[in-house]
């Protein structure tokens, strides 16, 4: 099993950890996340101004775009801290969008785009269609070349579905069929301009904002296309890249709520007793500390081998699997644990399962890791 | 418990040592005996594998590579902690018989290195390492299991002696071991149970005490109830004061438990080899077909090698301060739980790719390994019930890592 990752961790990582800790922590108490459940844009403008001056969104581009010139390893802590004050924004779907251009633009697009995205500029992917699949190369959108253009302009077709912060975008990069072949392209926000172009999606995670975004009618030039040869590289490397990111948002999570879950276990009473006194609430709390620490151990080995041909791979699918698993134990007994309160949506722990529900729908839930994690070990 | 001062190593004396060490333990490590080795210290059946075993301790001692962070005035290596580590690493890259003196490596040692008096360090050390004297645990009786505060074995102070009357169960080694480390019940009197004992080094082979071997459901030996009918044992044995025997209990089982990182531990059990459930599964039909082309099969073996792969990391882990924040104790408190359960479900579900030979047992010549995973398997419980049972372990994570209250 040559390919299993090892862990460790840069200074840069340790550094990062602790501003995130009290940034997310002061600029993220929960009644801001209960605010931001019925605020339309879903997230704080200024906050995440803040976010882009602290150089957050520039961690994994390279120096010569502007960028800090770090790794996803980096960007780890901080999604983590985000993930456990339930603080959403933008900032993983502009990482991603960040590193697709990366992986598959030309040197115009990158010169372009990347500084910018360094510097604030909201980008997002649009990736999903209504078949539900995690396979991020079936696909049905398409460009059709104009039948009487020059031969590199093409018309869009076909509807993208959960694309994040799609309104509120600047740029989107779609993936669309080219001749048959997945490509992907990036479109200034402006260019949707359609009226019923753009719908809000009513998803299971309140603190997040996506969109259905038609593509019917929108054109395009050939220079907005990606690199053909690098796009399905770069497909997989976002499809890990997410994985990394939402890995760790979980890890933050679980441990908020299994926090949460025990604050509520040491001061509740019920037949004369704090009711963490009594085992059957006992055992199950720490069997989900338990799985949440083993998974830990798993995002920070991702986090060290990510780059590292094979192992990244492992490691990363092992983490999204086993914090899924973990993330849902602990946000399902949450609720249970705090009885008819936990019924409610009063009660934080709705917000977390719900928050594990749509990490486990994104990009591969722990079933199906563990299938390409076979495929990968045996 | 390292040697005081020792200096830290330069990189390249390391290399060295590493060097040599490897080059001892492929020279010397012992090849297939010829009969099945314990795979811990808790499972010495029969002479012919408790001599070899000795044997073996006494040979890795002798070269240098057992005790070598401890005390050089005792009988220790004098050394650096790193060296021992080193040469465990060593041990266990070329899969070595374990070390058998667990007990007294492992416990006794260490506790008498903190808190011990000079006396005791020169009388007892030199003979843990050469294996001389076997050591054995005296904490289990058979009415307080999980509950050892509540030990009822009487020591009557008499003059220069202890008088002591009970008995105590689950003892590995019990009928081959030269010493015990006793917890014993002095006072009813106390505030509370635990400040009614106290904690002894006793001589074993002496009047009054006696052994029965216990066949466990492996169908091997390994322990011994043991019983005390007024046996007479010297009062210089009292570790501490009288009623300080639970906070010492507690001490050694802090060394147990690897919350304390020991250097000299880590050679007592044989790691299981999980990798090698895989090859297993690879040589496994079902169907006419392997057994790993099997979806479901495929998914639980997955499920386990990340549950391997989490421990091996959370070891890791532990020693690295930055990514243990939150819960600083957590990764260490849960290590015993986590691990023994671990093993048992792995070796349970290996039971399950055998098909009809998953009949066979240790002994039949169509076993499976010899009979290797149905016995891993039924001695794995001796480690979620040894040592603190997985329900106990889950309490102690919970109220010290945790903060929920004590039960009541």
């Amino acid at each position: 099993m040559e390919n299993l990752g090892t862990i460790g961790y840069s200074e840069e990582q340790v550094e990062l950890m602790e501003v995130a800790t009290n940034f997310c922590r002061d600029k993220s108490p929960m009644d801001k996340v209960r605010a931001l459940l019925d605020d339309d844009a879903g997230f704080d403008s200024a906050i995440w101004q803040e976010i882009a001056d602290l150089g957050w969104l520039a961690i994994a581009i390279p120096e010569e775009y502007e960028g800090v010139g770090l790794s996803l390893s980096e960007v780890v802590p901080i999604a983590e801290q985000m993930g456990k004050n339930l603080m959403t924004t933008p900032f993983a779907d502009v990482t991603l969008a960040a590193q697709a251009i990366l992986m598959a633009g030309s040197a115009a697009q990158k010169a372009q785009y990347l500084p910018q995205i360094a510097a604030g500029t909201l980008a997002s992917l649009a990736l999903s269609e209504a078949n539900g699949d995690w396979d991020l190369s079936n696909i049905s959108a398409a460009a059709n070349a104009k039948p009487n253009g020059s031969g590199d302009d093409y018309i869009l077709s076909g509807e993208k579905l959960l694309v994040p912060y799609a309104a509120q975008a600047d740029i989107i990069i779609v993936s669309i069929l080219v001749d048959g072949a997945v490509r992907l392209a990036i479109i200034p926000r402006g260019d949707i301009v359609a009226d019923d172009a753009m719908r809000r999606e009513q998803i299971i995670d309140e603190t997040r904002r996506t969109y259905a975004v038609t593509l019917d009618g929108i054109s395009i030039g050939g220079d907005q296309l990606l690199d053909a040869d690098k796009t399905q590289a770069a497909l997989d490397h976002v499809h890990l890249a997410a994985n990394l990111l939402q890995s760790a948002e979980m890890s933050g999570g679980t441990i908020a709520v299994i926090d949460y879950t025990l604050d509520y276990l040491k001061t509740r009473k019920q037949f004369g007793k704090v009711i963490g006194e009594y085992q059957a609430l006992k055992h199950p709390i720490t069997n989900a500390y338990v799985d949440y620490e083993k998974a830990r151990s798993h995002l920070y080995s991702a986090a060290h081998c990510f780059n590292d041909q094979g192992r990244g791979e492992v490691a990363t699918r092992m983490a999204k699997a086993t914090i899924d698993k973990a993330y849902s134990f602990a946000a399902d007994r949450a609720i249970q644990f705090h009885g008819g309160f936990g019924f409610t949506h009063d009660c934080d722990a709705q917000l977390y399962r719900r928050a594990a529900i749509w990490h486990a729908s994104q990009h591969g839930d722990a079933t199906y890791h563990r299938a390409k994690l076979a495929d990968l070990l045996f | 418990m390292a040697t005081d001062g020792a200096k830290k190593p330069s990189e390249a004396e390391l290399k060295d040592y590493e060097a040599q060490a490897d080059a001892w333990f492929r020279e010397n490590t012992p090849k297939d005996p010829g009969f099945m080795l314990p795979l811990t210290f808790m499972e010495v059946s029969t002479d012919q594998q408790f001599e070899f075993l000795c044997d073996w301790q006494r040979k890795v001692y002798e070269a240098g590579y057992l005790g070598t962070s401890w005390p050089a005035e005792y009988g220790g290596g004098g050394m650096h902690p790193d060296y021992q580590r080193i040469s465990t690493r060593m041990m266990k890259k070329y899969d070595g018989p374990i070390i058998l003196n667990a007990i007294g490596i492992g416990w006794a040692g260490p506790l008498l290195l903190d808190i011990g008096s000079e006396e005791d360090k020169h009388k007892y050390i030199k003979g843990m390492l050469n294996a001389d004297d076997i050591w054995c645990q005296g904490f289990s009786e058979p009415e307080h299991g999980s509950d050892l505060g509540s030990a009822q074995l009487k020591a009557v102070r008499d003059g220069d002696e202890y008088v002591l009357s009970g008995s105590k169960i689950w003892t590995s080694l019990g009928d081959r071991a030269k010493y015990m480390i006793l917890l014993a019940r002095t006072s009813n009197d106390g505030p509370s149970k635990y400040a009614g004992l106290s904690f002894f080094l006793i001589p074993m082979k002496i009047p009054g005490i006696e052994t029965r071997r216990i066949k466990k459901l492996t169908g091997e030996y390994g322990f011994v109830q043991s019983f005390f009918t007024d046996a007479r044992v010297p009062a210089e044995g009292l570790v501490g004061k009288e009623g300080d025997g639970w906070m010492v209990a507690m001490k050694t089982l802090e060394y147990e438990r690897g919350a304390k990182v020991n250097p000299a531990g880590g050679y007592y059990l044989k790691e299981l080899d999980a990798m090698g459930v895989v090859d297993l599964a690879r040589n496994s039909q079902r169907g006419g077909k392997p057994l790993l082309d099997d979806p479901v099969m495929r998914d639980k073996m997955v499920e386990q090698m990340m549950e391997i792969q989490a421990l091996n990391l959370n070891n890791q882990r532990r020693r690295m301060a930055p990514l243990n924040q939150d819960k600083p104790m957590g990764l260490a408190m849960m290590n015993k739980l986590a691990r023994t359960e671990m093993i048992r479900d792995l070796t349970e579900f290996s039971l399950g790719f055998q098909g009809t030979r998953a009949g066979y047992y240790v002994g039949d010549e169509n076993a499976v390994d010899d009979g290797y995973w149905h016995r891993s398997y039924l001695n794995s419980f001796s480690a979620t019930i040894g040592g603190g049972t997985s329900e106990i372990q889950r309490n102690i994570v919970a109220e010290h890592v945790l903060g929920l209250p004590k039960g009541r």
